[in-house]
């Protein structure tokens, strides 16, 4: 069918200003990020095409030693994650009565609205040496003098948890609602244990809101700079650390666009074999 | 004969609603019964909680005379067909059959040839690596009663498995369903709102309205002899009237409707003169222009339309008074003549129409 000229006149209009926000924000600073990461000085200072940025990567194990457990640390904290989500989303969609869903939704949401950097500091009033926790355990006498607890890897997936777990639930509970309660009931009325009706007809039925829960989880995860820095404490180690210091502290913006390159092919590249592995299509899963 | 499902004094409340009221009835083994009644009458609320998703608040549940109190519904010998199937979109055909047997840890050759076996039985060999949704309506129905058959259950349950069907299809599977059940001889407790579900399947029919039984008994006696006027307004139609007795002797009553026409006619029950009563007319029972009119309630209608549907066709009549009545028209050309606005003598037998004192 022939579209009359007008109306693509119309498309090109509305799709304008999405085209110029890509190109200019991210396609643009993006390449001239991939440019600067090739770059070098030679030895007259003069600029150069290197690879040097990226085998410094490679030769300095504190460097891939980072990026690896900040990979390892972001899977794990998907994964657990998506252990507490699934029971918070069934909880909503299936058991709630439909009256109270709105408001749970909306405690769910509640806490999105103060700043992240605020949240963080409420967990570190709770948990630091002299904080509110230590406090009382003192005072009940179950332990004798105040523990650390922030500053250690368990603290800091706890943050990261907390700080992605709506991003979690939402897409599940969106994709849970569209499972048929005659589903289950007919599994149940089949013979099936709890279990296998989780395993056989809930999971497989949220496939696709877990992986792109799971997706979204995983890049804010893989990307945060506060958490891991504030939680973590010096010893965190979270590689968009090592981004921020070679831009901000070292001054060397040609590394820094290295490292950062080597995040977005590793988010990529764990995101393409997560779909391999779950059978499934990015196209599939956005839809 | 031994009844594979007894329910005696059945009660279910949701607050202060009672959902099913004081329901009794056993269904012999082997047998197709039905529950009809309208929607919101308990009957699916009754059907959950033989199958065990709704625990009653009093009143037992018996299935081959073990009581079900207490007992999770995987562990029930019965097994239910969803009104809207519930077919695992997940799996294919094979895999929803192989559903319940894997749960009892059946082996996988066994698995195999069993749900070969009821495939061919339900009429669908070799569909069993189709996906659910490649599967028309009528055949997700068959897949369906198929999952639930090849557990072998002691009583299949169905809660209006027909009803998401279009009426050619309907019509096809309600032969089918009864032809299945016979060949299977499983119990079947099937429950509808379609009255003609039930007369054409069943052998025998439980009426429900407002969570209580009005009758129960074989659809020829429903049709023929029903026990209360909700029967008789629920299982197929009917024109009725209300009027006063004039006269009464024993069962023979003679009753002069509203407007004014004089029948002779039989009670069902006990009535006295000066009592209200209704009068339940088949329209297959009214005739066309009787030749023996001295036995007969004769009188006289204006024909408005003729309401052609093959061989179950009917004329719309009105009386002078504008109450409209219902005849049937036999499709045996004798009656071609009839037209609309024609005024016609109709005349019925005394012993056919039904008549109850009227309520309140």
């Amino acid at each position: 069918m022939a579209v009359p000229r007008s109306s693509k006149a119309v498309f090109w209009i509305f799709l304008a200003p999405v085209l110029c926000w890509l190109l200019l924000l991210i396609v643009l600073p993006h390449l001239d990020l991939l440019r600067m990461s090739f770059a070098g000085e030679n030895e007259l200072g003069d600029m150069t095409w290197t690879l040097q940025n990226y085998r410094n990567f490679f030769t300095e194990p504190i460097y891939w030693n980072t990026f690896l457990r900040t990979a390892v640390f972001s899977i794990i904290t998907t994964f657990i994650t998506f252990l507490l989500a699934m029971p918070v989303a069934f909880y909503i969609v299936k058991v709630v009565r439909p009256r109270l869903q709105g408001a749970m939704m909306l405690m769910l949401l509640l806490p999105f609205w103060v700043s992240e950097l605020v949240r963080i500091y409420g967990w570190m009033i709770l948990l630091r040496e002299s904080g509110v926790i230590n406090h009382f355990l003192v005072k009940f006498g179950l332990i004798d003098r105040p523990i650390e607890m922030l500053y250690n890897d368990a603290t800091m997936i706890m943050g990261l948890v907390y700080t992605s777990m709506l991003f979690m639930v939402v897409p599940l509970i969106s994709v849970m609602e569209s499972l048929d309660d005659s589903l289950i009931e007919a599994a149940y009325d089949l013979g099936s244990s709890k279990s296998v009706i989780w395993f056989k007809i809930i999971l497989p039925h949220c496939k696709p809101g877990i992986t792109s829960g799971s997706i979204v989880v995983f890049m804010l995860v893989l990307g945060n700079y506060l958490t891991p820095n504030l939680m973590g404490g010096k010893n965190s180690l979270w590689f968009t650390e090592q981004i921020y210091n070679q831009f901000i502290a070292s001054f060397n913006w040609n590394q820094g666009a290295a490292f950062g390159f080597l995040l977005l092919l590793l988010s990529s590249l764990i995101i393409w074999i997560g779909l391999k592995l779950s059978r499934q299509k990015l196209g599939e899963v956005a839809s | 004969m031994d009844n594979d499902l007894s329910v005696l004094n059945l009660v279910k409340k949701f607050g202060d609603f009672s959902a099913v009221d004081q329901v009794t009835f056993d269904v012999p083994q082997g047998s197709f019964f039905s529950i009809l009644g309208p929607s919101g009458c308990g009957k699916t609320t009754l059907l959950r909680m033989v199958a065990g998703f709704e625990e009653p608040t009093s009143g037992s549940i018996q299935i081959r005379g073990r009581d079900m109190a207490g007992v999770a519904p995987n562990q029930r010998p019965v097994n239910l067909v969803f009104q809207h199937l519930a077919l695992f979109p997940m799996m294919n055909v094979a895999e929803n059959i192989a559903f319940g047997l894997k749960r009892r840890k059946v082996d996988s050759a066994t698995i195999k040839k069993q749900t070969e076996e009821i495939l061919e039985r339900v009429g669908l060999p070799g569909y069993g690596q189709q996906r659910i949704n490649q599967l028309s309506g009528g055949q997700k129905q068959r897949v369906a009663i198929a999952r639930c058959l090849v557990l072998e259950p002691l009583v299949l349950l169905l809660d209006e498995p027909l009803g998401a069907l279009d009426l050619k299809l309907r019509e096809q599977m309600k032969v089918e369903l009864k032809k299945l059940q016979a060949k299977v001889g499983t119990t079947f407790v099937y429950i509808t709102h379609d009255q003609s579900e039930a007369l054409v399947m069943s052998d025998r029919i439980a009426v429900m309205n407002k969570g209580r039984y009005e009758q129960i008994g074989t659809p020829q006696e429903l049709y023929g002899k029903p026990l209360t006027p909700f029967v008789a307004q629920f299982v197929g139609d009917n024109n009725v009237w209300s009027g006063e007795v004039v006269e009464q002797s024993g069962k023979n009553i003679v009753m002069k409707t509203d407007e004014g026409f004089v029948f002779r006619t039989v009670i069902q029950g006990s009535i006295a003169v000066g009592q209200h009563a209704d009068l339940y007319l088949r329209p297959e029972t009214i005739r066309i222009q009787p030749a023996d009119k001295e036995a007969l309630n004769c009188f006289n209608v204006t024909v408005k339309t003729i309401l052609f549907d093959g061989a179950n066709s009917r004329l719309l009549t009105v009386t002078p008074q504008e109450h409209e009545l219902l005849v049937a028209l036999p499709q045996n050309r004798s009656f071609d003549h009839i037209k609309p606005g024609q005024d016609i003598e109709v005349g019925w037998h005394p012993d056919a129409a039904i008549c109850f004192r009227a309520e309140g």
